[in-house]
């Protein structure tokens, strides 16, 4: 257990910013706090830090508690989403310059220096100055600098949110060798469940300063406990139906009736909220449940059809790999798997669902 | 934010703590200890209470500079303000001139006010100075030494030459700070010169431009080393601005106690002032 | 509504261009019919940018002719090319109310106030701004203020074409899908021309019916977004385009078969192979790329889980393979064997498919 937040809040005048948390994260695994812009993903960072104090709670560090203790006292190394360097100082300056504070002997610090910028591929450019390196560049060095202080505790906000796509991409495919073994913990920050996923390690939903679950990646997507969980762990996002269970028969505002998937033959009668997403809705779908809706966008992007269709006054939405071409204002075939539909009830609370777990 | 507090920090702001103690808090209390008491000389002093206070705001004489003062400074700020804002969007953004401009605008903002006065006081000069003898080459009678009117015009063309320069370096950096996709988006939209500036560099001018007025409201409200060489603070009094005044009650006749009195009057309305352009600006900050 | 071509354009940004580096865009030919929506797709710095300011009139080419309808505009001013531009970051006056933001480019223009009024409702209907019309512009969320930049743009009936500089790049990231889909709706609805920059393939590839896909000042390859997905000319256009982008693997031409790591790939233009000392190699996308019986020996790596499929990397000698496996499929472990799909599996010559 080597960070851990006990009953923590904090406030700002009469907002509160994060409300009652409680979350422990071991050493040596890889933590994504995911979720929309302003839900509280940085100031649960800053907290950790030590930047800011909470207003109640305690914060614990390999079971002594950090309360007080200013951030340059803690371990920790922190990574932003602008490309902060140090502007005047070369690459390998940069750095170097954690370990120069700590007065670490020369000789050391260029071993250490040099094995980091190799890990991150930086070697070539360890000469330059950030002005001359391209953003994927510049954001490798300040990993760099926070990889090589062995610090206890890497914090990184959105770092990959400034690149381009591509770019993006290829970081997110490294990102998990440079921070594989020893037991520093690692809690990244994300507004985009893809990435939640492909990381892996635990994920914690986080939604207007609360966190909503906390478990592995996997598990949390597949298994959310609420629908508010359901809904932040869902790009594009996913779709959702007040519905009333009758039998084995789920009826939408009394006009759509579709069969009650295999998960939900526990469920008893009564009215829930439907959630099923988008890749499980398809033009061709084998042993699918077909609904008719009439279409409103359609977009084709190479590999993927996404279509917008009406079903009973909502819009619905489709993701299907293949190429499904549709005529905009038509009216579109498509099947649901409702064996992989989410049952929550009215409170948002998870009764029955998902599929593979 | 609930910002982990270090309280060693107390020990850097410590020496300049002193430093301001000494030079600005106790020479006002001891201006305020002044303002309160009376002496005849001999270092024996009779409380006076506020009737110090009382005969400053009472006198003709302070109503007097200060009506000249207001009527300066409000007639500074019309024309510094307006003048330098044009002269900011006249000069160019980009470019080799960019420098050459800004370097320009400088010049006057380095020269010691003592030597500004100097400079105008001879250059005004009705018969071998530039500005005297033109004027009164053109047919008009000009001579600042003798015609409040004269003087006036003088001092405030002075202070126009040595202080638009700060308005425009303002207001060029709040021009420069300024996208240029607006301008584009404004290109685009059909809009002309007029409303660009209108709807674009204006608003976005606000901040500095306050800034800029009050800056300029302060230092004008001041004034003192410019005038006081130029013009003396003549002819008779019609260039006596308040600080000119009031030196010349504190040193010139030596009352100590009304000198006081006035200083602080003096420094409350300035004081007064910015408290409101501050509000303001705050105001609109929060809107 | 304009039919835009560009010719024989070039364009550098210093005074005396002397070397290849020096132009920001080289030498190309487009053309943009009307009412289609289009989108500039490449990495920082490939001149996506340039190409737009050029069209919309706010630079002038170096070099070239840019032609509306067949009119030479070339040297004409934004404003008379009768375009609209949604920019990075919104451009709003912020002083003025969401109403008199949209009124704007058409009281510039002299129309009777009864036809700006009818004109700017309608607008702000299409873009669900009709609420907030008496509000002060600068008041609203970035994706508001987005929308009246847009809006600005659409209030003109006769605009000839929309450009959009990634205009989603201030917008959250669970408004960005909206947005997007709004504009795909949008130009669907009102079919004019559409050209919009973005390094963002998922962006481009849902809104435009044909994209162009730059890379250091050229055009790499134009076309529909299947066709950029399913016929790369060029191992860019397959790297650069698609989640994970394309497999490239080095390859040795063998009596007229192509063959990797010692096993013959049956690929799709292998017959148009001929020999050159330039350096071959096969392309084929993860999604055709499957687990088999037989075919070449790989060793799985890594398996990620991306919610609605999996992408497991392989190793097959020095190169990494990669393929997509559907969420609910078993996948062995350890060595395996892989099958490129014939039909989607290409040969390239120093980067260039091989026709």
């Amino acid at each position: 257990m080597a960070l851990e937040l006990r009953n923590v809040t904090y406030r700002v005048g009469a907002g509160l910013h994060i409300g009652e948390t409680n979350l422990v994260f071991e050493d040596g695994s890889f933590n994504i706090l995911l979720g929309p812009t302003l839900a509280g993903k940085t100031t649960l960072m800053q907290l950790m830090a030590g930047l800011i104090e909470p207003t109640t709670g305690e914060i614990f560090f390999r079971g002594k508690s950090v309360r007080g203790v200013p951030v340059q006292k803690r371990n920790v190394a922190m990574v932003y989403q602008q490309f902060i360097n140090y502007p005047n100082f070369t690459v390998f300056e940069n750095i170097a310059s954690p370990l120069r504070v700590a007065g670490m002997p020369a000789d050391q610090i260029r071993e250490r220096v040099t094995s980091t910028a190799a890990l991150l591929r930086l070697t070539p450019m360890l000469d330059r100055r950030p002005a001359e390196l391209s953003g994927g560049q510049q954001q490798r060095t300040a990993i760099a600098r926070a990889l090589v202080k062995d610090s206890d505790l890497i914090l990184l906000d959105e770092p990959l949110a400034n690149l381009d796509y591509k770019l993006r991409e290829e970081l997110r495919d490294e990102l998990p060798r440079f921070f594989e073994g020893g037991r520093r913990i690692v809690v990244y920050a994300t507004t985009e469940p893809t990435e939640a996923l492909l990381f892996g390690g635990n994920t914690a939903t986080l939604h207007e300063g609360r966190i909503t679950q906390f478990g592995p990646t996997a598990e949390t997507y597949r298994q959310p406990s609420d629908l508010i969980t359901a809904e932040v762990f869902s790009d594009p996002p996913i779709n959702t139906a007040t519905v009333t269970k009758r039998g084995g028969e789920i009826v939408i505002g009394n006009t759509i009736r579709l069969p009650a998937g295999r998960n939900a033959v526990d469920v008893p009668d009564g009215n829930y909220t439907l959630g099923i997403r988008p890749h499980h809705i398809s033009p061709a779908l084998d042993g699918g449940t077909p609904v008719e809706g009439r279409v409103i966008v359609a977009e084709l992007s190479g590999s993927e059809s996404v279509v917008h269709f009406d079903l009973g006054g909502r819009t619905w939405v489709s993701q299907s790999r293949g190429i499904h071409p549709f005529e905009v204002g038509s009216m579109a075939r498509l099947y649901v798997d409702m064996d992989q539909s989410f049952f929550f009830d009215r409170d948002g609370r998870f009764v029955a669902g998902g599929g593979y777990g | 934010m609930n910002k982990v507090v270090n309280h060693k920090a107390w020990l850097f702001v410590l020496p300049v703590v002193l430093l301001v103690a000494f030079n600005a808090i106790i020479p006002l209390m001891t201006v305020v200890n002044f303002s309160v008491q009376e002496t005849f000389g001999d270092n024996v002093f009779f409380w006076a209470g506020l009737r110090w206070f009382e005969d400053v705001l009472n006198s003709e004489r302070f109503h007097a500079s200060l009506f000249r003062q207001i009527l300066f400074t409000f007639l500074v700020l019309v024309i510094e303000v307006p003048l330098g804002l044009v002269i900011a969007l006249a000069m160019p953004r980009k470019g080799f001139w960019v420098s050459v401009c800004l370097v320009l605008m400088a010049l006057p903002l380095l020269i010691p006010w003592n030597v500004v006065g100097a400079m105008w006081n001879i250059m005004a000069l009705p018969d071998i100075g530039l500005l005297g003898r033109g004027i009164n080459a053109l047919g008009i009678d000009f001579n600042y030494t003798r015609q409040p009117i004269s003087a006036w015009f003088t001092v405030v063309l002075m202070d126009v030459w040595h202080w638009t320069s700060l308005v425009v370096l303002l207001c060029y950096a709040g021009l420069v700070s300024i996208p240029d996709a607006y301008y584009q988006a404004a290109k685009i939209d059909g809009a002309r010169p007029w409303a660009v500036f209108r709807y674009i560099q204006l608003p976005k001018l606000k901040y500095v431009l306050t800034i800029a007025i009050l800056l300029r409201f302060m230092d004008s409200f001041m004034i003192y080393t410019e005038v006081v060489v130029l013009t003396g603070g003549g002819p008779g009094n019609s260039t006596t601005f308040l600080s000119i005044d009031l030196v010349k009650a504190a040193l010139g006749q030596f009352d100590l106690g009304p000198a006081a009195a006035m200083s602080l009057i003096y420094f409350l309305i300035i004081l007064l002032f910015s408290w409101l352009f501050y509000t303001l600006m705050m105001r609109n900050d929060a809107r | 509504m304009a039919r835009i071509m560009l010719e024989g354009i070039r364009h550098s940004y210093t005074a005396t261009p002397r070397s290849e580096t020096d132009w920001a865009l080289k030498r190309l030919d487009l053309d943009f019919s009307d009412g289609g929506a289009y989108a500039l797709l490449g990495p920082s710095g490939c001149g996506k940018t340039t190409l737009l300011n050029l069209i919309s009139g706010l630079l002038r080419p170096t070099e070239g002719r840019i032609l509306f309808d067949g009119r030479d505009v070339t040297g004409a001013s934004p404003e008379a090319r009768n375009i609209a531009q949604v920019f990075q970051f919104p451009v709003i006056y912020d002083t003025m109310t969401v109403y008199a933001n949209l009124a704007f480019p058409l009281r510039n223009r002299g129309i009777a106030p009864a036809d700006i009024d009818a004109r700017v409702r309608e607008i702000a209907a299409m873009l669900e701004l009709e609420d907030m019309l008496d509000r002060r512009a600068s008041g609203l969320t970035a994706d508001g203020k987005q929308k009246i930049s847009l809006g600005r743009g659409l209030v003109r009936a006769d605009v000839n074409v929309i450009m959009f500089d990634e205009p989603l790049t201030v917008i959250d990231p669970h408004l960005k899908w909206v947005l997007r889909s709004k504009l795909k709706e949008l130009h669907q609805r009102i079919r004019r021309t559409m050209i919009y920059v973005t390094h963002d393939q998922t962006e481009a590839l849902t809104f435009a019916d044909e994209v162009v896909v730059m890379n250091e000042g050229e055009v790499v390859q134009v076309g529909t977004p299947v066709e950029l997905f399913e016929r790369p000319h060029h191992t860019f256009v397959g790297h650069f385009i698609g989640s994970p982008g394309m497999n490239v693997l080095p390859c040795e031409m063998d009596g007229g078969v192509a063959r990797f790591a010692g096993q013959p790939i049956q690929a799709v233009n292998a017959a148009d192979v001929r020999p050159s000392g330039k350096r071959l190699e096969l392309g084929v996308r993860p999604e055709f790329v499957s687990i088999s019986a037989e075919g070449v020996p790989a060793d799985i790596v890594r398996v990620l889980d991306a919610g609605r499929y999996r992408i497991v990397e392989t190793r097959a000698g020095d190169s990494t393979i990669k393929l997509l496996a559907p969420e609910d499929e078993a996948l062995p472990e350890g060595r395996t064997h892989l099958r490129f799909d014939p039909a989607h599996t290409c040969v390239y010559q120093d980067g260039w498919m091989v026709t």
